[in-house]
């Protein structure tokens, strides 16, 4: 039984209109050259490609099920409200148990000494042996061994992925003219390379953190590793619905303001300038207590836990929005302006020409461009604030699996000696990567849109 | 000009205006009086009677808006609106939740969180704006290609990260700086270096970036070209024209923030211990002090509008093409 | 070019020479070598209130504790805890009376108790400007404007006074208790206790519009019926019955003399604007007085000129007697002369600075235990040897208190009395195994409840002998805990097989109602999950703050919840009143958060409230165990160890867990401190060396790279 949370739904709004963007872009041949820049240029191309990957994941871990269970009096099956999405499925083998505590990457053994009795009255403090993982086969005790023939395999399955997919691709592109873009793709090598290495990387990490734990455990023996890859999920949707969110109201007040000016220019003007004005952090806070008492006062309302996080995740999205919208109004207000005085806006008044068709015929298209570089760059910055918020208690509910809450759990686990820097540190690559693509993205895409870039150069 | 700064101080009013009813809205939506009271009356045996007192002595037991009971003046005066958001433009922030003149707090805390944000903009603001030019030299050769990818690089690291490494590094490892602490006078510098160096860092990625693009947007202009084709030497050319030009938006940049260094760094200042507006603001949120907060809303609002204005009539003065309507 | 490189190596070699041993992490604007008796500690959360009406959490205390002095103290080394007198010259002198106030023997009926309580004589009060007088006026009690000009806090005062304390400052406070504009939490309960206390209250909280000196002068007026003057030094409470733990009550902060001058002066205006009120500038006579209250900051406490004196305590009452007669030979109290506390929110920092060396004492954050102890082979704890080598110490005691998980009896499906609900309360209790919530949460540091009655108190099951027989078995002499399928078993009793309601076929969810939004309220709730997951329940975890928290306690609307209980005084009365349904949180605001009720238990309760320490007693406290031990209203948690690391230098180190007023006994050896600092705090500046190395080359590179540039444009 199939189960949406609002933020899935959200999600695949998202997707939906990612979709049927690329689609506005293939008919639309001035954008189509705009677009091609970017897909030309090795960091766009490798940012895009990183990206979707992440996306595919944020969207394997949005489509969830109901977990069944076996009745054996009434002999039928029924569901309880636990909800597992295809991504928990897929990645079943490595969360399937958790150890007691801590443990290392690729360790064996527990992080801390425990009291066990070895005979009958002798008791004995050792780093007890992991359960679940690190001690399956005649090499556990030769880690790195093991370690080399796991890489090796998934290098050759690696190998067989990419050598069937290129035949599919290449096969379609000599009998049929696909599109310019896909061509692209599949010719340059520099792509296809660093397809083949993201797709090594993660088979590889797959096989492996079948048999190890590869980035530890945490404090209550859940596998660092797909904490962290959960957290794709929750970072990718801050970063995006947050824009769909602030969407229609920033593009609706910021063209009406621009466009029609007079009086409701001096009204939308206010609105956004009070808004903006309060210091966000403070607004958000404000805003999440307010929800936590609504919470409290309907908790038949939220059935279970993921229901309440999905909620409080997507109330932490819109008012983020809220917080958000406003810059970008601003920048619309101007541009509409502009664009009202230009001739053919001018003309089209004359011809009498509705308000409401040239805004949709003259005004947005003008103006598409501005919401896309901002929706670029306020992704990196997006997903990078949830973790201060998280930080200071007002970010995403404690139960959801986010970067921000490993960093705030990690700030107790560095002043532990040995110290535990794992969760730590994989919280830093997995933000470290996502961030770091999407501004190289963001860079591409503005240079892109920019009319002064000189897009033969390079 | 003076006719303009005035209108802009007019329009001030009706956005305090309507912040205030905004704020007013949300904390009393929010949590009622009675639950302030519990939470701050601690939690062991407590009774109605308490309560009661405690909203009556912080002034919570009057109606939200109007006082029928009331006379004259006071049918308005004696209410949660007139006491809590009224009087927040009259600067009277009143007393805190905990029983404390905030602000006396307010005037006390403002100067630690100077002394980390001030120098930190000015080091910030040199250091950047010298990558900047030096990237510029170098446009379009590997230098200025390596040193824009380590600035998106620099970028995509959150700020938690740069202050927990930092403090492992610098004071745990190498007991270079306390760990965390604060002194009034001299002895606060040994406080301050590290908070400041990693402010520093955090901000080199981004500004850097930004100077880059503000300076190469000047160095395609006209001008420019006409001088480098006079015969005049790089170095003289970014200093003497690019340089110079560009100063306004970077003076403009500057001063917007100028008004919001007094609120201080949220994380920072909770990270080590520095007693300024930013632990302040947290500290509140997490006790969920609305009557501090309240406050820090109305202060960060008044500043930041301030920094408006003031970057408004920054422009008239250093660029007289600049006119204002 | 030579210039240049010579500047360079000059520079470099500046540098290096600039670099010195000496530790520059000192966290501390003094300089450590010249202190000699200053003890260094630090606070987590700013108190709250340093008012004695209104104290009542420990982090107060820390401070209060050592300012106000109630009548009576613990002795600090005696275990079991003792009273003994502090300010009073003795033990109180106890007389029953009947119900016309008559004397009467403790084989009547009692109706009321009489506490006869002298004080010392000549005690004084710490200096203070609110006792400054200048021609026969108090100079500073009606300030003005002028003379409040250059005063920002307490010590820009330039005159201060003090006087000796009377038994009138002791009733002076105890109205104050009664006063509602003073909050005290204890002035509900004591209506229950002092006799006319409640009609006092009633009188005083009617005269709400007296304010500053005509509500002291009229708090100074109005008696209290069971509270009478004796002479200067001598004065009596009456109680309502007989309530022996009231002599406990008297040992709190609660009970501490009060000077009217103080609140006189306090309750100006003018002062409150400033800050400057009674709950941030204390007026006592104990050992120390608060010089510097920067609750953002720190606070001083420093040593009170006016204390009379003390004698550090000894087990043996004969040797103190003798070390007076030879005087000298033991230093009376305190033996620090100043104690800095500083503002430390966070427990890293915290941590790492007393291994620095910079903090005198620090308790054992649960993330740091593996550093800090390790375990011998026989499981003793001991320090781990790197901790060792640094010559700290570990002193341990288990806390008097009690964490547990309550089920709200109220609930239509874990609550009620009949015995479906009491198998589903069972089977939950036997399924979470708190042995483990101790080994992750609290690495060790804790002991699992029997019942609500922590070690150390009298009626304590040591689960060896007794045991919470709904739970344990006894195996070969072994404790063993009744496992799961037994729980599967009571759960199948209670009618849900498999984790399935039989009547309606539903997955059974219940709802666990959690305070605190940090990673280790996550961890706690996600361990808990398992835990009911073991027997197929599924556990909901409804997180709030702690405000809504108490509301749904207080509507009785939460389902299963944790709670923890620290005890006011060593008493079993004081954790089975937790359960004593006149206590019942959602019918009368009381502390019974499970609202259990059960008519069996409460006359029990009843009977064992008012009785001696025998072997009568124990047998009652045994009966009352039994009953909600099957009732199970709640999951008996564990009581907290409580571990403490100090110094080599810092002497006279002892656990006493409910003594307040210790850091009198406390003692430094500067010498030994500002060596081990020294030595564990060499800065290491490689870093920085190579940071300049690298730094010169930069620059280096960078005007060659220039130079280079210029000259192809020159060329071009």
């Amino acid at each position: 039984m199939f189960v949406f949370l609002i933020t899935d739904l959200f999600f695949f709004i998202v997707i939906i209109a990612l979709f049927s963007y690329i689609f506005y872009v293939r008919k639309t041949p001035d954008l189509l050259d705009t677009w091609s820049y970017v897909f030309k240029k090795k960091t766009g191309a490798l940012s895009i490609l990183v990206l979707s990957f992440f996306m595919i994941i944020a969207l394997c871990d949005s489509i969830r099920f109901k977990n069944k269970v076996y009745d054996e009096n009434n002999k039928k099956y029924s569901y309880t409200s636990e909800i597992s999405s295809l991504l928990d499925i897929i990645l079943l083998p490595i969360h399937e148990n958790s150890e007691k505590s801590y443990s290392s990457p690729f360790s064996s053994k527990l992080y801390s000494k425990e009291t066990i009795k070895v005979d009958k009255d002798i008791d004995k403090r050792i780093y007890p042996k992991l359960e679940y993982k690190g001690n399956h086969n005649l090499y556990s005790d030769k880690n790195t061994h093991n370690i080399y023939i796991t890489i090796i395999i998934s290098f050759v399955k690696t190998l067989f992925i990419c050598f069937f997919m290129y035949l599919i691709i290449f096969y379609k592109t000599l009998f049929k003219n696909f599109n310019k873009i896909t061509t692209q793709f599949v010719k340059n090598k520099f792509i296809f390379l660093s397809f083949f290495i993201i797709l090594l990387i993660f088979i590889s990490l797959y096989d492996l953190s079948i048999q190890y734990y590869v980035l530890g455990t945490d404090k209550v023996g859940e596998d660092v590793l797909y904490k962290s890859i959960k957290s794709i999920r929750t970072g990718i949707l801050i970063g995006t619905l947050t824009t769909i969110v602030m969407l229609p109201f920033a593009i609706f007040f910021g063209i009406f303001a621009g466009y029609i000016g007079g009086f409701v220019d001096d009204i939308i003007q206010f609105i956004y300038t009070t808004l903006y004005s309060i210091p966000s952090v403070l607004l958000i806070a404000s805003a999440i207590l307010m929800l936590q008492v609504y919470m409290a006062n309907n908790p038949t309302n939220f059935e279970n836990v993921y229901e309440r996080a999905d909620l409080r995740l997507f109330f932490l999205c819109m008012i983020l929005g809220l917080t958000s919208w406003t810059g970008l109004c601003r920048l619309l207000r101007g541009e509409s302006m502009k664009l009202r005085e230009i001739e053919y806006v001018q003309a089209s008044q004359t011809f009498g020409l509705s308000k409401i068709s040239i805004i949709i015929r003259h005004i947005i298209p003008n103006i598409m461009h501005i919401v896309i570089i901002t929706v670029v760059l306020d992704f990196s910055a997006l997903v990078l604030a949830e973790a201060v918020l998280s930080y200071v208690n007002i970010g995403v509910d404690p139960s959801t699996y986010s970067w921000g809450n490993m960093i705030n759990a990690a700030r107790l686990e560095m002043s532990r000696e040995p110290i535990v820097w794992w969760p730590l540190f994989a919280a830093f690559v997995f933000m470290f990567i996502l961030v770091l693509f999407a501004n190289l993205f963001s860079d591409v895409v503005r240079d892109a849109f920019d009319p002064r870039t000189n897009k033969n150069y390079e | 000009m003076i006719r303009y700064i005035l209108k802009r101080l007019v329009f001030i009013i009706p956005i305090l205006i309507g912040v205030n009813l905004l704020t007013f809205a949300l904390f009393f939506v929010v949590n009622s009086p009675e639950e302030i009271a519990r939470l701050h009356l601690g939690d062991k045996r407590i009774t109605q009677e308490q309560i009661f007192a405690w909203n009556e002595e912080r002034g919570y037991n009057n109606p939200l808006f109007y006082n029928s009971s009331e006379k004259g003046l006071n049918k308005i005066q004696k209410t949660i609106f007139y006491e809590k958001s009224v009087k927040l433009f009259l600067f009277d922030f009143g007393v805190s939740d905990s029983g404390r003149d905030i602000k006396y707090d307010i005037l006390q805390r403002m100067w630690p969180s100077l002394a980390i944000a001030f120098p930190s903009l000015v080091v910030g603001v040199l250091i950047n704006i010298t990558f900047a030019l030096f990237f510029v030299f170098f446009r379009s050769t590997y230098v200025d290609y390596v040193g824009v990818i380590i600035c998106v690089a620099l970028m995509s690291i959150s700020s938690l990260f740069y202050i927990i490494g930092g403090q492992y590094l610098i004071s745990k490892l190498l007991h270079l700086v306390p760990i965390s602490g604060y002194a009034n006078g001299y002895d606060a510098i040994k406080f301050l270096i590290l908070p400041v160096i990693i402010s520093v860092i955090y901000g080199i990625g981004s500004g850097t970036r930004w100077y880059r693009s503000l300076f190469l947007e000047e160095i395609e202009k006209d001008y420019v070209k006409t001088a480098k084709s006079k015969g005049l030497s790089e170095s003289s050319v970014l200093f003497n024209h690019v340089f110079k030009n560009a100063l306004i938006p970077i003076l403009t940049g500057v001063v917007v923030i100028l008004p919001l260094l007094f609120l201080g760094s949220l994380i920072v200042e909770s990270f080590f211990g520095i007693p300024g507006l930013g632990s302040y603001t947290i500290d509140a949120i997490q006790s969920q002090d609305f009557a501090i907060v309240r406050a820090m809303v109305f202060l960060g609002t008044i500043l930041y509008i301030v920094g408006l204005v003031l970057t408004d009539i920054s422009y008239t003065l250093v660029d007289p093409r600049v006119r204002l309507k | 070019m030579f210039n240049s490189y010579r500047y360079i190596i000059i520079v470099f070699i500046i540098f290096l020479k600039g670099c010195s041993d000496k530790p520059l992490n000192n966290p501390y604007s003094d300089n450590l070598k010249n202190l000699k008796n200053v003890y260094y500690s630090s606070f987590q959360e700013r108190p709250k209130h340093l008012d004695p009406a209104r104290s009542y959490s420990s982090n107060e205390y820390a401070f209060i504790a050592q300012i106000y002095e109630p009548l009576y103290q613990y002795h600090y080394l005696k275990k079991p805890y003792e009273l003994i007198p502090l300010v009073a010259a003795e033990m109180p002198e106890i007389i029953y009376l009947d119900d016309k106030f008559k004397q009467t023997s403790l084989n009547k009926k009692i109706y009321y108790t009489k506490y006869i309580i002298k004080i010392k004589e000549g005690i004084l009060y710490q200096n203070h400007p609110a006792f400054y007088k200048k021609d026969n006026e108090y100079f500073y009690h009606n300030l003005d404007d002028d003379q409040l000009k250059n005063i920002n806090t307490l010590k820009d005062f330039k005159y201060e006074s003090t006087r000796e304390l009377t038994s009138d400052d002791y009733i002076y406070q105890i109205k104050r208790l009664a006063d509602n504009k003073n909050h005290s939490p204890i002035s509900g309960v004591m209506s229950g206790y002092i006799l006319g206390f409640d009609d006092f209250k009633n009188k005083i909280n009617k005269k709400n519009e007296l304010n500053g000196i005509k509500r002291i002068k009229f708090l100074q007026s109005t008696s209290i019926q069971g509270i009478e003057k004796i002479n200067e030094y001598k004065f009596s409470i009456i109680i309502k019955n007989q309530y022996p733990q009231f002599i406990y009550w008297l040992a709190m902060p609660f009970f501490s003399p009060m000077p009217w001058e103080a609140d006189s002066f306090y309750m100006q205006e003018k002062l409150i604007k400033k800050n400057i009120t009674l709950n941030w500038f204390p007026v006592g006579t104990g050992p120390f007085r608060l010089i510097e209250n920067n609750p953002n900051l720190r606070m001083v406490l420093d040593y009170n000129k006016n204390f009379r004196g003390e004698v550090y305590p000894s087990l043996d009452d004969k040797i103190i007697n003798k070390k007076l007669i030879s005087s000298n030979i033991v230093k009376s109290v305190p033996f620090i002369d100043k104690a800095i506390f500083s503002l430390e929110k966070e427990q890293i920092p915290r941590w790492n600075k007393f291994l620095q060396g910079y903090y005198d004492s620090s308790g054992i954050a649960s993330d740091n235990f593996d550093q800090a102890v390790s375990f011998n082979n026989s499981g003793d704890i001991q320090l781990s040897k790197e901790l060792e080598e640094k010559g700290i110490h570990l002193n341990t005691a288990t806390a008097a208190s009690t964490y547990y998980i309550g089920f709200n009896m109220l609930d239509p499906i874990v609550g009620g009395y009949e015995s479906k609900a009491r198998y589903l309360r069972q089977a939950i209790t036997l399924a979470i195994d708190y042995d483990e919530y101790i080994s992750i949460f609290a690495n060790g540091r804790g002991i699992v409840a029997q019942s609500p009655i922590p070690p150390g108190i009298f009626g304590y099951q040591d689960g060896i002998k007794e045991y919470n027989k709904t739970i344990y078995t006894k195996v070969n002499n072994n404790l063993v805990k009744k496992n799961i399928v037994k729980a599967k078993d009571l759960l199948k009793k209670a009618g849900y097989v498999n984790g399935l309601d039989q009547k309606t076929g539903k997955p059974l969810v219940l709802y666990f109602e959690a305070t605190g939004s940090g990673a280790e309220t996550y961890a706690f709730l996600n361990w808990l999950r398992k835990q009911f997951k073991k027997i197929n329940i599924q556990l909901v975890a409804r997180v709030t703050d702690y405000n809504r928290f108490q509301e749904k306690m207080i509507k009785g609307t939460g389902q299963i919840f944790q709670w923890g209980w620290n005890a006011d005084y060593p008493d079993p009365e004081n954790f089975l009143f937790l359960l004593y349904s006149k206590n019942g949180k959602v019918k009368y605001g009381g502390e019974n958060a499970s609202n259990y009720s059960n008519y069996e238990f409460d006359k029990l309760f009843l009977k064992m409230k008012n009785m001696k320490n025998t072997k009568k007693r124990k047998q009652l406290i045994e009966n009352m165990l039994a009953i909600v031990q099957n009732d199970s209203p709640w999951i008996w948690g564990f009581h907290p160890k409580s571990f403490s690391l100090s110094h080599s230098w810092l002497e006279n180190v002892e656990s006493n867990l409910m003594a307040n007023n210790t850091l009198k006994y406390k003692k430094i050896n500067n010498n030994i401190r500002y060596d081990m600092i020294s030595k564990w705090n060499k800065p290491n500046y490689t870093l920085l060396h190579i940071l300049f190395i690298i730094f010169l080359i930069f620059i280096f590179s960078v005007i060659l790279m220039i130079r280079k540039k210029e000259k192809e444009k020159a060329y071009d």
